[in-house]
Order: C-alpha cells, then structure tokens, then sequence
C-alpha cells in the first residue's frame, strides 16, 4: 500500500508534499474538516474554486451540503417511478393473461377479466418493481457495488464512518495541482492534507 | 405524579434525542461493542433458550409432514384452527417495524432513529414466521409452489379472484420490500464496522455486505433518494397487507367475518401489537447491551402514546362489531357476537378485552409510559391479548356456524401448542444472532439527529 501520510497540519501551506512513491498512481488530495459546519463552508469554496472531480465524505447525510457542493437532484427517482409502474402493468397484464387465456374459469358468473379482484396483486407487484426500482437505481447512480477505490489507500480515511469529515479532490480534475489544491483545501479550514496513492 | 426530565437539545431546545450528550465517536463506540466483543452470559443463554425452542419446532413441522395435518386440533366447523392465527398474529407483529423505520420517516419523527433498525429487524423475522404458517398447513407440503403462477405440466394456474392468492402476493412482496429497506438501511453501518474490524475475515465479510460505501456525499444524494421513496412505497404497502389478510376473513359470509370494518381494525391491531413486541425487545437489549443512553425513556413515552393510540382503535373496533351486530337487526350476526362475548369461549374474549382495551390505558400516565417494568409486563400482556384477538375471531366465529348440529368446542392439541412456542423460538433464535453480529441502532442515522449534526451549531 503506497501512502503519504504525514503532511503536519502544521506545515506552511506551500510545503511539498513528499513526491510519490515508486509504482503509486497518485489518486489526489484527502482534506480532514473539523465539523458539518466548516466542511460545508470548504465545499463552498471548492465549487467556486471550479472543481468537478471531487467529493465530500461523511458519516451521515449532512442536508444542504448538496447545495454547498452545487450538486442537483438525484434521479433515482426515475428508476422508481419507471419500475412501479412497469411492475403494476406486469401484475394486471399477468392476471388479464391467466384469468382469460390460460385458465379461464367463470367464478360467480363475473366476467372473466374482472379487474376489480386484479387491483390487489396489481398494486403489490408495483410496490414490488418500485422497491426493486430504488434499489437498483442507488446502487448503478453511485456506482456500487465498489470494493476498490483510490481512497481506501489512507488510513485515516477509515474515520468517515466514524467521526470525520472529508473532502476529496481528484488528480484526474483539468484543475488539480498537488501545491494549489493543497493550499486552497487549507485556506479553506482543513486542518490535515494529504496525497493518496492508490 | 413524579416530573420525569429530559436533557434539552442545544439547538432545537426540545427534549434531547440521545441522553448525555455523547459525540460521534461515543455512538460509534456504543452501538458497535455488541458485534465486536464477547456477548454477555445472558446472550448465550438466550441463544441457547431459542435454539430448544426452535429445536421444538423442527421436530413439529417434520411430525406434521410424516403424520399431517390430523395432529392438530383443526376439524370441521373450525377447519381453520392455530396455524391461521399464528399467521395474522406474525404478520400483525411485523408491522410495526415498517410503521416506525417508513411511516415515522414519512412524518419526520427523528426519534425512530433510535429504534428503527432492532424494529425493521422484527419485521423481517416475524414475516417468515408468519410465511411458515400456511406453507405447512397446506396438507400436502410437497405442494407449495400450486401457490405461485408458475407454468406447470398440468397446465393450471392461481385463481386471482381469491383474496388467498391476494394474500400470497401481499406478505411475500412485503417479506422481500422489507428485506431491501433494511438491507439499504445497513449499508453505511456495514461499511463502519468493516472500517473497525481487526481481523481479516471480519474486514472480508462485513466489507462484501457494505459493497465498498465511502460515505461520498455524491452517494449519500441518492441513497438518501433511495430511502425517502423505499418509506413512501412501503407505508402503503404496509397498509394493504393488513387490509389483504383481512379480507381473508371479510369476503367470507361467515357472520363476525363479513364486514367492512376489518382492513382498519387488522391495521390498527397490528400495529398495536407489533409495537407492543418492539417494546418487550427494547427493554432488554437496551440493558444488555448498555444503550440505555441512545434507546431512552422518550422513545418509550412515545411508543406508549402510540400503543395507547392503536389499542384505543382496537377498543373502538371491538366495540363498533357490537354495535353493528345489533344495529344490522340480522339474526345471524347478533348471535355470534352475544356467543362471543357469553358464550363458551367468553373465557377467551374477555382475555382479549381486557388485555388490549384495558391495558393501554395505563399509558395515559407519563410515569406509566416511562416505566420499564411497567412497560415489560404491559407490552407481554398486550401480545397475549392480540393473539387471543385472533384466536376469538378466528375460532368463535367457526365454532357455531349456521347448522347447531355440527357445533363443537375446538381444542388445540399438544402439537398446536408446540408449533407455537417453536415459531416464537425461530424468532428469538433470529432476533438473537441479529443483535450479536449487525448493529442494532442506525448509527448513521443517530449521529444525524446530534445536537452537533446540525450545520449552525456553534462549538461552545
């Protein structure tokens, strides 16, 4: 495992940082935040900084950070509606099929698609399809499963399911620039900076 | 009455959520101790416990397949004995758990967060208790699969008219949406105690489950997406499968089943009940486990209210079928109802009356709500009394149909009674290896109820 851990925080902000190690492919910067409160004004900064290969880390859903990181809405909501819907259909389609083309019975003289009875079994394979809906649409919106990410390389990213809020900049964003990124990630209160290499 | 105080959260000045004031690291530490260290005595005995009962169980279901059904008390007028109310009973129990993890979400009732993982838990093993229940009382148990429309050599399909079928979709649908909520729901705590584990294999397996979640806002954008609409699919969900496995009985014309005031009162009952069965959970593990500072007396006080809410309309219920009975001026119905409530059965309608119209109305007092004696025993008897709800509606209305000549007095047989206790042993056997190897608090979600979560809390 190829890390760079220790930039002190106290270190001026134009230190260099150590250069990377042999066979590292430099994945980018991890700043460490004191709190929701300054990692969202420090989200602020990165995206007027123009930034677009960059996240923020932490341990539970912080409201309004979505708006600090000038993130929009999520469409997972898309594949729920499309899903439920579809499910609905399936469930009537199925039942129309069994209760008029593959046995038909004539239970107390109804006719033979009464759809009425069909409404029950309708809704619960669309609850079905929009459950499956929301599932899926998490996991393909924010690409997991993912059991290898560049991130996993710093120790002390272990933290962000605990107590620890980060932002992450990547090396492969047009304005990533190890010493400048560094810098702006400082000035704009973190209090740890660190290269990772994955 | 005896004041009982509540530390105030800092920012919104109302009773605290989480009692002491830990930080984020405390709840790490507190939630996640049950899986990473040695149980307790009491864990290993109650494992053992469940596992007999469990034990107990097996040996039932595999003397019923050898033997059938003939080893249970269900014989005509009452063909529709135990197994059919240990059924509604489960699945009564499991729905609680959705209304506190989907319905309280829906009504931004941020102290579920406490409670909703243990509940969502519940549900899930209670639905495969209840799911048990008419796969072996099918007679030929070598015959489920008739029950799904699946193409087959003899080129018959279900009967979808038949709220039997209707019943069929609704619990397994609500047994596999359940399982998805909750799984959802695990996956950043998975992926904290991956990040605690010291040894490889732990790392390994909670690591595959937590499918490599970074706690990226950019995730958390859509898993919060992903949760907000999982609620709103399963509140009505979770409304329809009472409803459904109410018209089990309510499209019947048997009096004291016919009628329309069943999908609400089987609502409202399961709820009662399930939230009685969380409340029996709670008191222990809150103990065992030392969460006594993260499941605390408000969350209690609440759930009170709510089962002095549900068991109140339970009361309303039983006594509007009354009302009803009389009111309709139809013979058949009225009988039924005056038998229940005098005749041989009135033994067990008394038991439900009293057990679910009388008890929660203890919860009108605060010391009451708080109390966890108070609440242990009271929680049990509530669950006594919705078993004996379905048992009452089950049998009394079977017992004494329309032609006196073929009246009898059901009575369970000793295998009833072991088919019973071995479901409770599948549940606690379940419930038991869920609090030892998952966290049993949504510690992401706690944390985000923290006075220190909120973005405009100063540090002092």
């Amino acid at each position: 495992m190829n890390r760079d851990e220790t930039t002190p925080s106290s270190a001026p902000p134009n230190a260099r940082p150590a250069p990377p190690e042999a066979g590292g492919k430099l994945f980018g910067l991890l700043a460490e935040l004191a709190d929701p409160e300054s990692l969202m004004r420090a989200c602020a900064r990165v995206r007027d900084a123009g930034y677009t290969a960059w996240d923020a880390h932490t341990p539970f859903p912080i409201h309004g950070l979505d708006r600090a990181m000038g993130l929009g809405k999520s469409w997972v909501s898309a594949f729920v509606l499309v899903l439920g819907l579809s499910g609905a259909a399936f469930g009537m389609l199925m039942q129309w099929w069994i209760s008029t083309r593959a046995y038909p019975l004539v239970i107390s003289g109804k006719p033979l698609f009464s759809w009425p009875a069909f409404v029950p079994v309708m809704f619960e394979c669309g609850v079905l399809g929009g459950a499956l809906g929301a599932l899926g649409g998490f996991l393909y919106k924010s690409r997991l499963p993912r059991h290898h990410h560049g991130l996993f390389a710093s120790e002390r990213f272990e933290r962000v399911t605990d107590d620890a809020f980060f932002i992450s900049i990547e090396a492969s964003d047009p304005r990533f620039d190890a010493e400048e990124t560094a810098r702006l990630l400082r000035e704009a209160g973190a209090h740890h900076v660190e290269l990772v290499h994955a | 009455m005896a004041h009982v105080a509540y530390d105030i959260d800092p920012v919104e000045h109302r009773p605290a959520l989480i009692e002491g004031d830990p930080d984020f690291h405390g709840i790490t530490e507190a939630v996640a101790r049950p899986v990473e260290w040695r149980p307790p005595w009491g864990w290993y005995a109650v494992l053992a416990a469940s596992l007999s009962l469990l034990g107990l169980f097996g040996v039932s279901i595999a003397w019923l397949f050898w033997e059938g059904v003939g080893i249970w008390g269900n014989n005509v007028p009452v063909a529709w004995g135990w197994p059919i109310i240990n059924f509604v009973f489960w699945v009564g129990i499991a729905h609680a758990g959705t209304l506190i993890s989907a319905v309280l979400f829906l009504f931004r009732q941020r102290w579920r967060t406490s409670i909703n993982r243990a509940a969502e838990a519940m549900t899930i093993f209670a639905v495969m208790c209840a799911l048990i229940f008419p796969g072996i009382h099918i007679g030929r148990p070598w015959l489920p699969y008739w029950m799904l429309p699946l193409p087959n050599q003899m080129d018959m399909w279900p009967q979808f008219r038949s709220p039997l079928m209707w019943d069929v979709f609704a619990v397994s649908i609500y047994g596999t949406v359940s399982l998805i909520f909750w799984y959802v729901g695990l996956i950043p705590d998975l992926a904290t105690i991956r990040d605690r584990a010291r040894t490889r294999l732990r790392r390994i397996v909670y690591g595959i489950f937590a499918l490599g979640w970074r706690g990226s806002f950019r995730q958390w954008l859509h898993y919060e997406k992903a949760y907000l609409l999982l609620a709103g699919l399963a509140t009505p969900l979770v409304l329809s499968v009472h409803s459904v496995v109410s018209f089990d009985f309510a499209t019947s014309q048997l009096p004291g089943w016919h009628t329309t005031i069943f999908p609400p009162y089987f609502d409202a009952g399961a709820i009662f009940s399930g939230l009685a069965m969380v409340v029996t959970l709670m008191v222990i593990c809150r103990v065992v486990f030392k969460l006594e500072h993260v499941i605390n007396p408000l969350h209690f006080d609440r759930m009170a209210k709510l089962m002095l809410l549900t068991g109140s309309l339970v009361g309303y219920a039983y006594s509007m079928e009354f009302f009803i009975a009389w009111y309709s001026g139809n013979l058949y119905e009225l009988f039924v109802f005056i038998n229940r409530a005098t005749g041989p059965y009135a033994w067990a309608y008394w038991t439900m009356v009293s057990c679910n119209v009388i008890v929660p109305q203890f919860y009108w007092f605060k010391r009451l709500r708080t109390h966890m004696g108070f609440l242990f025993v009271s929680s049990i008897l509530i669950n006594v009394g919705m078993w004996f709800e379905r048992f009452v509606i089950v049998v009394t209305s079977l017992h004494a149909d329309f032609m006196p000549s073929s009246w009898d007095y059901f009575k369970p047989t000793f295998w009833d009674l072991a088919t019973l206790a071995g479901s409770f042993g599948l549940f606690f056997t379940m419930f038991t290896l869920f609090v030892r190897f998952l966290p049993m608090v949504a510690m992401a979600e706690v944390k985000s109820v923290l006075p220190q979560a909120h973005v405009h809390n100063r540090p002092k």
